[in-house]
C-alpha cells in the first residue's frame, strides 16, 4: 500500500511534518493527586499521578529522594485485537523507560523516602502512545503540585517510504521503515528519551532528530497552555460574576 | 538583572522567572544565572527574592504547625496518625497530659482508638524522621464534635487570609466555631445545619477561587445570599 500519495500527503491527508490533531485536559479525576488526558490523533491516554505518599513495599523507600514507580498499561479495548490485561513485555518495557524519561524532571531530593506513582492508561492506541504517554504524565505531575524542573514532552518520528515523516500513526509505523520516540526538556536543552525501530542512515537519523525536537516544543507550549487553562477559567468565571 | 514574571502572574514549572542575581526563593530554583519555577502558582518577588505561591501540593509539615489528624494505628507507645502529608505522623503516649507509664496495648485505646480525630501540634520533623506530634498544649486533643472538611493545604493561607480576615469574616458571619489545620483539615461546628452549610460553601469557594481578586467580596456576597 502507498503510504504517500502524489501530492505528497499521508494516508490522513497530513503533510510530512504536521503533528495529529492533540486536545489536552488537566484534572480530570479528582480523587488522583493530579491527572491529565491526551488525545492525539487517535490515541486516547489517561494519566494520573498519586503522591508523594508512603512507600509501599517500605523497604523499596530510598533515604534521600522519593522512589519514581511508573505503569504504561493497555486496556484490552485499546487495539481492535483484544489485548491481554496482564502485563505484556512491551508494557514492562515501555513503563521503564518512561519512568526514566520522567525522574529526571522531577526533582524527588525534596521528600525522601516516599513513593510517587505514576499510572498512564492507554484507552485507544494508534501509534506513538508511549509519547503521548509521557507527555500526559508530565502534565499529571504538574497538577500534582509535584516540583518539576520542568515539564516533559514526547513526540515521535518515523521514515516512510524514505522520507521522515512527524508523529507517524499505528499504519505508518508497522508499515514504514524506522520510528524514533523522542523525550525532551526544552528549557534544559535535553533529551530524556530516545529509542530506535528499525533503521536510519546517520543524516536521516540527525533529520528525524532535527524534526522531533521543535515538534516536542511545541507540544510542551500546549502543555502549559492546558496547565494553566484550568486557573484561567476559574478566574475569568469568578470575575465575571463579580462584575 | 530583570524580573520577568509579574506580581500575582500565574506560572508552570519550568517557566523563566528572572534572571541576574536573585535568589530562589520557595517552589522555584536557580541554573546558572537564571530563576525557574518548579510548581503551577502565582509569582511573586520579596526583596531580592523570587518566590510562587503555590496552587497546588501536598502538606509538608512544619515545626509548630497545629493539624487535625485521624487515628489509623496503634503502636507500642502511642499512635500512628494520618495528617494528610507523605509521611505518617507518631503521636507518643508520653506527649498525651495523662501519660502515666501505661504501655499495654489496651490501655492506650483509653485515650485515642483508630479512627479518632485529634487535634496536634507538630513538635519535631526533619529529613530522616516522620513527624512528631504532640497533644499537650491548649486546645487539643481528641475531637468530640463537628463537621470535617479536606481542603488542599496549599489553599489554606487564602482560608486564613492576611492576619486572619477571611476566617474570621467567616466565624462572624456563620456564628460558627472554626478550626483551621495547616495540613488542610477544617473543623466547623455551628448551632445550625445551615449556617455550618453556608460556612463549608465558603471555604470550597476560597478553595476553588484562592487565585483570583477580589474574593473576599464575593466570599462575603454569597454567605449573605445563603444566610437571608
Amino acid at each position: 500500500m502507498r503510504l504517500i500519495d502524489e501530492n505528497g500527503l499521508r494516508v490522513d491527508g497530513r503533510r510530512l511534518d504536521e503533528l495529529r490533531p492533540i486536545k489536552m485536559e488537566v484534572g480530570l479525576l479528582d480523587k488522583a493527586d493530579g491527572s491529565a488526558y491526551i488525545e492525539q490523533g487517535k490515541n486516547r491516554i489517561v494519566a494520573a499521578v498519586y503522591g508523594p505518599r508512603e512507600a509501599h513495599p517500605k523497604h523499596i523507600a530510598l533515604v534521600e529522594r522519593a522512589v519514581i514507580k511508573c505503569r504504561y498499561h493497555m486496556a484490552p479495548f485499546s487495539v481492535e485485537e483484544r489485548k491481554s490485561p496482564a502485563p505484556s513485555r512491551r508494557e514492562l518495557e515501555l513503563s521503564k523507560v518512561i519512568r526514566e524519561a520522567l525522574e529526571t524532571s522531577i526533582m524527588s531530593e525534596l521528600y525522601p523516602r516516599t513513593s510517587i506513582d505514576i499510572f498512564i492508561e492507554v484507552l485507544q492506541s494508534d501509534g506513538g502512545s508511549r509519547c503521548a504517554g509521557i507527555t500526559a504524565a508530565s502534565l499529571a505531575l504538574a497538577d500534582a503540585g509535584i516540583p518539576l524542573r520542568e515539564i516533559v514532552a514526547a513526540c515521535a518520528v518515523g521514515k516512510i517510504e524514505g522520507k521522515i515523516a512527524l508523529d507517524p500513526s499505528d499504519i505508518e509505523d508497522k508499515e514504514g521503515e524506522a520510528d524514533l520516540p523522542v523525550a525532551f526538556m526544552p528549557k534544559s536543552n535535553a533529551i530524556t528519551l530516545i529509542q530506535m525501530d528499525g533503521s536510519f542512515t546517520e543524516e536521516e537519523f540527525n533529520q528525524a532528530l532535527d524534526t522531533a525536537i521543535p515538534a516536542c516544543k511545541k507540544i510542551n507550549e500546549m502543555q502549559i497552555e492546558a496547565l494553566k487553562r484550568k486557573y484561567v477559567t476559574v478566574k475569568e468565571q469568578a470575575e465575571e460574576r463579580a462584575a | 538583572m530583570t524580573i520577568f514574571a509579574e506580581k500575582k502572574q500565574l506560572v508552570a514549572p519550568g517557566e523563566l522567572l528572572a534572571e541576574g542575581s536573585y535568589f530562589p526563593g520557595e517552589n522555584t530554583y536557580r541554573e546558572g544565572n537564571k530563576i525557574y519555577a518548579s510548581r503551577i502558582g502565582l509569582a511573586d518577588s520579596v526583596a531580592n527574592k523570587l518566590v510562587v505561591v503555590p496552587l497546588k501540593g501536598c502538606y509538608v509539615p512544619r515545626i509548630d504547625d497545629f493539624v487535625i489528624g485521624r487515628v489509623v494505628d496503634i503502636a507500642m507507645s502511642g499512635w500512628i496518625v494520618d495528617i494528610s502529608a507523605p509521611y505518617p505522623a507518631m503521636l507518643p503516649l508520653s506527649e498525651t497530659p495523662a501519660a502515666r507509664g501505661m504501655t499495654a496495648r489496651k490501655d492506650l485505646t483509653r485515650f485515642f482508638n483508630v479512627g479518632d480525630l485529634v487535634m496536634a501540634e507538630v513538635i519535631a520533623f526533619d529529613r530522616t524522621r516522620d513527624p512528631l506530634l504532640t497533644v499537650r498544649g491548649r486546645g487539643l486533643g481528641k475531637v468530640s464534635s463537628g463537621r470535617v472538611v479536606h481542603i488542599s493545604p496549599a489553599k489554606i493561607p487564602r482560608l486564613i487570609g492576611r492576619k486572619g480576615s477571611m476566617i474570621s469574616m467567616l466565624k462572624k458571619m456563620t456564628g460558627c466555631e472554626i478550626v483551621v489545620g495547616q495540613n488542610g483539615t477544617v473543623l466547623v461546628s455551628g448551632r445550625q445545619p445551615k449556617n455550618e452549610q453556608t460556612a463549608v460553601a465558603a471555604m470550597f469557594m476560597i478553595e476553588r477561587e484562592a487565585h483570583t481578586r477580589g474574593l473576599t467580596d464575593r466570599v462575603s456576597e454569597m454567605m449573605s445570599r445563603e444566610l437571608r
